[in-house]
């Protein structure tokens, strides 16, 4: 099967331009500036059904379609990738940039062209510092042989292309906070309307996109919208990087079809639970996604199919929950993580996420008391969608409430016998 | 005009708000907490939550934020719907997780938007078992307390002080529930508007630290609506008192003038009544040759009558920082030819330069709401933030206005604060400032000319030039000044509201009327452009209509021998004119009679002198720099014998036998402008004393205020009647009734589950509008609209240094160069030490290394003084700070000489 993205990824040693190019590399930015105009760019990636693959699932060309167009238009467009990977469970971005940084940068130039920006920045967040390097490299490379800088390749198209190294949080994943950051400002996020497409990047229109995402696109463009779909199993185009951890027997991330069951992704890929552990359930998609358990593990990993199982698929990396391992303890975690990275702008997030991880704490401890389970459950309601100002409460919600949902049981034990029953 | 339907029932609107502005402009109560009517929506609290329905049919609804949802038209919205009544009250739960339980020991209880907004969404419940976040206090200066754990994270601290107000020393810090808002280290917060921190933070976190000294409760207070007394903006204030001594000073709203901010020196100015030097009985000063005699009224009334008996010619000095009826009632005494304004004679001389541009020209005075509606700016001359604070932070956001227009076209609201300044970056309109010296305004200009004042003189004339052919060239003008004249010219030009400031700070005539035949060249027969001329004190343009002399002739009618008996209003004589003049003054002065706050050296060389009650303790009308005229009311009936001055002056009259009859402040005030009939709007500006409202007066005190009965138990045990107060509607108790006062006699501002400052919103016609039945003041000056002007020629020569001698020019400090708030004991902390500047090459001519003093000689006065440098300062001239220390002697500019000396 063909596996666009990490044909030619090799961590210990990754493609540099030259080898990158006789493997096929930089061919969609040769062709896309000889015979299309950005706007077919955007089009084709409209039609191939490319969904974000940062968690959101939304249409990337339709995404682009937004940005106007045009000699009007504001000047400079930006094109921003968003390479903060810190979803916890998510290192999909990191073997892609590591592996072959080449890729992303093709990826960028046609995004940034499809455009027409004429800056492309590069997020990345502070711990992938072997990705720095290895994509600082690759743009020296790709300077050098006029993939960038200006008239690239003499079509008259000039494209800069920038690093900018993260100070660390989590909000400068989250598109808009990440703008902020990238303009010096504190990471909080901005409402949307007006979206970055219209005032993004120091007011321009902008758009940020995933590292996997802008992975895609040079197949896509070489290749063309039915090779694409013919990638996956499913209606939604092209393979999908998956991955999981926890306690299975060999943890990883693996190219595969999108659609991949859960299952076979667990069991086939990941080698199935340890010895003698048993599974109870996963989240899909990292951290901020629902529990799915036994009965849902058939189901198809793409975006829709999880969603008709009350979850999302996220960015697709599974986290595996055992029966050895304490719900309670994993959920306490889980929202430590949350509040501690909550930016604290809104109400809800700020002061409700600390006060669920001291409920779940206290629980875990042996502290807690019958009403706070309600008291859990109703702050996973209250910090949905709409209610923060952005996606991160909801997020860091969802394993939340439907961890209540399918272990309850466990949380009643905790408060009953005053003890974890799993220490 | 759109309609939205809130609970199924449609309401009209105005267009282009948000759903919570809308809201509460219909009267209704919605919570909120990081909104705020001067600086937009951000939609961060999450405390103005409504359900939204997208039609009839509609039953489930969402959750949206007000504040960050548009009223267009058709807009269904609920406010009652039980699911998002609890996610109010979830969100003040919420709040409540780290909030201490501080309410009864923290200032801001009792006039607090988080207690409010706490009752409003009716949460009681703590649920919450854990322990609270806790955060470090810092020391901010003398104006602000910092009390972190109350913090409630709304970001409105530093969205004023940044975004609004430019500053840059408070931010927000950290993140999560930890987020801290201060500064990177302790230290005085360097805005001039810090104090404005206090009303902005809805909890107890920036509390007013000169308060703190001597804290009550804000219920009870009693307070009247007042003016500002620090500057030539007369800001709109509420002074409250308790147990005879003046607590605080909070904003009173005024559209026109100040809207919702005031600056720290006139925030904080006030504790000068409270000072150890107040002189609160008449007394016998003999000049200091003897020890000082305090006399009963009666004594002093007697003693004055002789004095006015014995003499051989009066002379009244008025005041510009004395009331109009101050300066009236002395000018009855001793009659219009010997009644001069005590201003210096060159402000006095500029004073009535500005009168007459304003009266007989084609432009505008314009209000600070004007200069917040300006979209070009051009200041010549002023170092605004040091002279008229207020002023410069209106400027800050008029350079937003023309940015706005590219904000509109791209659909986003106005009210969507952080959209608007995302997509506006850091552009901003046109702003030209020429200053003697850099300001810290100038971070902000399109382009800055730091120069003498004659330059800056020919730079205006320049831009006039540009404008208009009818107004000279200006010759042998510096090619890069001549460019300069063209930019500023064309920017002008193209604004919608052109808007050129100007004043009488650097006490330059040219300046002055460069300023001048710019506006008038701006203005048309339909159009008159905009002009603000900043001038010193509170009731300086005031005295500007009386169209009498300065001090200097003053003191030539004692001189020549014309006048032998000086009466003295209010004024510090010392600080207006030449020290050699001054001396010889009161040596041949063979009486003088003095009326004041505070020890000052006037008081000092005084005969006779009576206590003037102080803008706290008096009636009194005073007009601004922009010609409103506007009341302040007394907030207190201080201990006897203290009084108005006009009512000391009218008793003298009196005795003379020349009784006017004043009984009460109508008196005078109807009678001032009977008499001089450019005061004739006068009578409009405040009601009479007569005026009841369902017969009854306004209270001072809200009707919680307690202790009424009690506060003189220790004296006399028997229930004190309320002092009369002849003099206004005002009722010096809680009886009486504040609904529906005429909008100048709103004497706090409160409403039912509003106790906070927040209560405001209420007594606007529309959110952030005039107040109902208008904003209060009556504007005495109009322009001639139309009128041909007659355009100043005489341009200044280029200003060239001279080879002996340096010009001493004004530079002007927030706190220290006003005489009143320079008292005051906070303030009082932020005055610098005397001091000179010079550019960096001069100052090298009079010694090496760091520490240079030297003697600074003007007049037959010596100066020691360290030496400061700026080189934006032009070389030759040598900057004097006004009125610090000893150099409040020197009437500036003035010419002198410097040498080298030993260390202060």
């Amino acid at each position: 099967m063909d596996k666009p993205l990490t044909q030619h990824v090799n961590v210990e040693s990754p493609p540099d331009l030259k080898a990158y190019e006789q493997a096929g590399g930089y061919q969609s930015v040769r062709k896309m500036l000889k015979e299309m105009a950005p706007e077919e760019v955007t089009e084709l990636v409209k039609n191939a059904n490319l969904k974000g693959r940062g968690g959101a699932g939304f249409n990337t060309g339709l995404k682009w379609s937004f940005v106007p167009m045009g000699e009007d238009a504001p000047q400079p467009k930006y094109l921003v990738a968003n390479a903060d990977e810190m979803e916890p469970g998510t290192f999909k971005d990191r073997v892609l940039m590591e592996g072959n940084p080449h890729l992303m940068i093709e990826g960028m130039i046609n995004a940034a062209y499809a455009i027409r920006a004429s800056e492309a920045y590069i997020f990345i967040r502070n711990a992938y510092k072997l990705s720095e390097k290895r994509l600082n490299q690759a743009i020296a490379e790709a300077y050098e042989k006029n993939y960038l800088g200006e008239n690239i390749q003499g079509s008259g198209y000039n494209l800069e292309m920038k690093i900018h190294v993260s100070a660390g949080r989590y909000m400068c994943g989250e598109e808009t906070g990440l703008l902020n950051a990238l303009e010096g400002k504190r990471a909080t996020p901005r409402a949307k309307p007006p979206y970055p497409q219209l005032s993004g990047l120091f007011g321009k229109p902008t758009i940020v996109q995933n590292v996997e995402t802008l992975c895609n696109i040079p197949g896509i463009i070489v290749n063309g919208v039915e090779w694409f779909k013919g990638l996956s199993l499913t209606d939604e185009g092209g393979t999908k990087l998956y991955g999981a951890s926890g306690k299975v027997k060999n943890p990883g991330c693996w190219e595969l079809p999108m659609g991949t069951t859960a299952r076979e992704i667990l069991e086939e890929h990941a080698g199935g639970m340890q010895e003698d552990l048993q599974f109870r359930g996963l989240l899909p998609g990292g951290a901020s996604t629902d529990f799915i358990i036994e009965e849902h593990l058939d189901t198809p990993m793409d975006y829709a199919s999880i969603m008709e199982v009350g979850s999302r698929m996220g960015t697709g990396t599974m986290i595996i929950l055992d029966d050895q391992t304490c719900p309670v303890a994993m959920l306490e975690n889980l929202e430590h993580f949350f509040a501690q990275e909550s930016c604290g702008w809104c109400t809800p997030c700020r002061d409700g996420l600390p006060w669920a991880e001291k409920l779940l704490h206290a629980i875990d401890i042996g502290e807690g008391k019958p009403e706070d389970i309600e008291k859990l459950e109703s702050t996973s309601k209250w910090l949905g969608p709409g209610n923060t100002f952005c996606a991160l409460a909801p997020g860091a919600v969802e394993p939340l409430q439907s961890g209540i949902k399918y272990f309850r049981e466990d949380f009643e034990r905790h408060i009953k016998e005053k003890r974890c029953p799993w220490r | 005009m759109p309609t939205i339907y809130i609970d199924d029932k449609p309401y009209e609107v105005k267009a282009g708000q948000n759903l919570l502005n809308a809201v509460l402009s219909l009267g209704m109560d919605l919570p909120y907490f990081c909104w705020h009517p001067a600086m937009g929506s951000i939609g961060a609290c999450r405390q103005c939550a409504v359900k939204q329905y997208q039609d009839e049919n509609d039953k489930q609804g969402r959750i949206v934020m007000a504040c960050m949802t548009p009223a267009a038209d058709g807009t269904r919205i609920s406010i009652d719907d039980p699911e998002v009544q609890q996610f109010r009250a979830n969100v003040i739960e919420w709040l409540m997780v780290n909030h201490p339980h501080d309410c009864p020991v923290c200032d801001e209880g009792g006039e607090c938007h988080l207690q409010d907004m706490t009752v409003m969404t009716g949460h009681n419940y703590r649920e919450f078992r854990f322990k609270k976040r806790t955060h470090r206090n810092q020391d901010l200066g003398p104006f602000i307390n910092h009390e972190m754990n109350r913090c409630i994270a709304c970001y409105r601290c530093v969205r004023f002080y940044d975004d609004y107000a430019g500053g840059d020393d408070l931010q927000a810090f950290a993140a999560h529930d930890h987020v801290y808002f201060g500064r990177h280290e302790d230290g005085v917060l360097e805005s001039e508007f810090s104090g404005n921190l206090v009303e902005v933070c809805p909890t107890g976190v920036f509390t007013d630290k000169t308060l703190q000294r001597h804290y009550t409760r804000k219920w009870d207070l009693q307070s009247a609506p007042s003016v500002c007394h620090h500057c030539g903006l007369g800001c709109n204030t509420l002074a409250g008192e308790r147990y005879g001594t003046l607590r605080r000073i909070l904003n009173r709203y005024n559209r026109a003038v100040n809207g919702y901010f005031l600056c720290d020196r006139g925030r904080f100015g006030y504790e000068f009544v409270n000072s150890d030097d107040r002189i609160r009985v008449p007394q016998l000063r003999y000049r200091g040759d003897k020890d000082t005699e305090e006399i009963s009224r009666d004594d002093a009334m007697r003693q004055a009558a002789e004095m006015l008996d014995t003499s051989s010619g009066l002379v009244g000095i008025g005041s510009p920082r004395a009331s109009l009826e101050s300066n009236y009632a002395l000018r009855k005494l001793v009659g219009k030819d010997r009644f001069f304004t005590g201003m210096s004679e060159n402000e006095n001389h500029l004073v009535s330069e500005v009168f007459d541009i304003l009266r007989n020209g084609p432009a505008r005075s314009a209000s600070l709401d004007d200069i917040r509606k300006a979209d070009a700016v051009f200041v010549l001359g002023e170092d605004v933030l040091n002279t008229a604070p207020m002023a410069g932070l209106n400027i800050r956001q008029a350079i937003r206005n023309q940015p706005m227009e590219g904000v509109e076209e791209m659909g986003i609201p106005e009210w969507h604060d952080a959209a608007v300044r995302e997509v506006v970056q850091g552009e901003h309109g046109p702003l030209y400032l020429a200053t003697l010296t850099g300001t810290k305004l100038d971070r902000e200009a399109t382009d800055t000319y730091h120069a003498a004042p004659e330059d800056i003189a020919r730079l205006g004339f320049a831009v006039a030039h540009e404008l208009n052919d009818d107004v000279p060239a200006v010759a042998d003008l510096d090619q890069d000044v001549q460019q300069l004249a063209e930019a500023i010219a064309r920017a002008l030009q193209n604004a919608k509201r052109p808007l050129v400031i100007s004043g009488v700070s650097l006490g330059s005539e040219e300046v002055i009327r460069a300023a001048a035949n710019i506006a008038w060249s701006l203005s048309t027969a339909e159009t008159p452009a905009d002009i603000h001329y900043i001038v010193s004190e509170a009731n300086t343009l005031g005295l500007g209509f009386f169209e009498s002399g300065g001090l200097d002739s003053a003191l030539e009618m004692v001189e020549s021998g014309e006048a032998d008996t000086a009466v003295i209003l209010e004024n510090d004589i010392w600080h207006r004119a030449a020290p050699e003049a001054v001396e010889s003054f009161f040596d041949t002065c063979k009486q003088v009679i003095v009326l004041d706050h505070l020890e000052t050296g006037t008081v000092a060389a005084a005969d006779l002198l009576l206590p003037a009650a102080t803008f706290a303790e008096g009636d009194g009308t005073v007009i601004n720099n922009e010609g409103r005229a506007q009341r302040f009311f007394q907030v207190f009936a201080p201990e006897e014998p203290l009084q108005e001055s006009w009512r000391w002056l009218g008793e003298m009259c009196k005795q003379q036998g020349n009784d006017p009859r004043w009984n009460s402040h109508d008196d005078v005030s109807n009678m001032l402008f009977q008499d001089i009939r450019t005061f004739a709007g006068l009578v409009h500006v405040a009601p009479d004393s007569e005026f009841r409202l369902n017969n009854q007066r306004v209270p001072r005190s809200p009707f919680r205020y307690s202790g009424r009965t009690a506060m003189f138990a220790d004296r006399d045990v028997h229930e004190p009647q309320p002092p009369e107060d002849p003099d206004s509607p005002l009722h010096f108790s809680m009886e009486g009734t504040s609904k529906q006062q005429p909008s100048g006699l709103t004497t706090f501002f409160w409403a039912p589950g509003w106790n906070s400052v927040q209560a405001t919103n209420k007594y606007q016609s529309e959110i952030g509008g005039s107040l109902r039945g208008g904003d209060p003041g009556v504007r005495l000056i109009e322009p001639s609209k139309g009128a041909t002007p007659e355009y100043f020629t005489d341009i200044p020569e280029q200003f060239s240094r001279d080879a002996t001698e340096w010009v001493a020019a004004p530079v002007h400090h927030i706190f220290g160069s006003e005489e009143l708030s320079a008292r005051a004991e906070g303030v009082s902390q932020l005055v610098p030490d005397s001091y000179v500047v010079l550019n960096p090459a001069d100052a090298k001519r009079f010694g090496d290394g760091e520490e240079i003093t030297v003697a600074l000689e003007i007049g037959s006065s010596i100066y020691t003084e360290r030496v400061k440098t700026d080189s934006t300062l032009p070389e030759g001239i040598v900057g004097v700070p006004v009125n610090i220390e000893e150099l409040s002697k020197i009437q500036l500019p003035d010419r002198a000489n410097i040498t080298e000396a030993e260390s202060v």
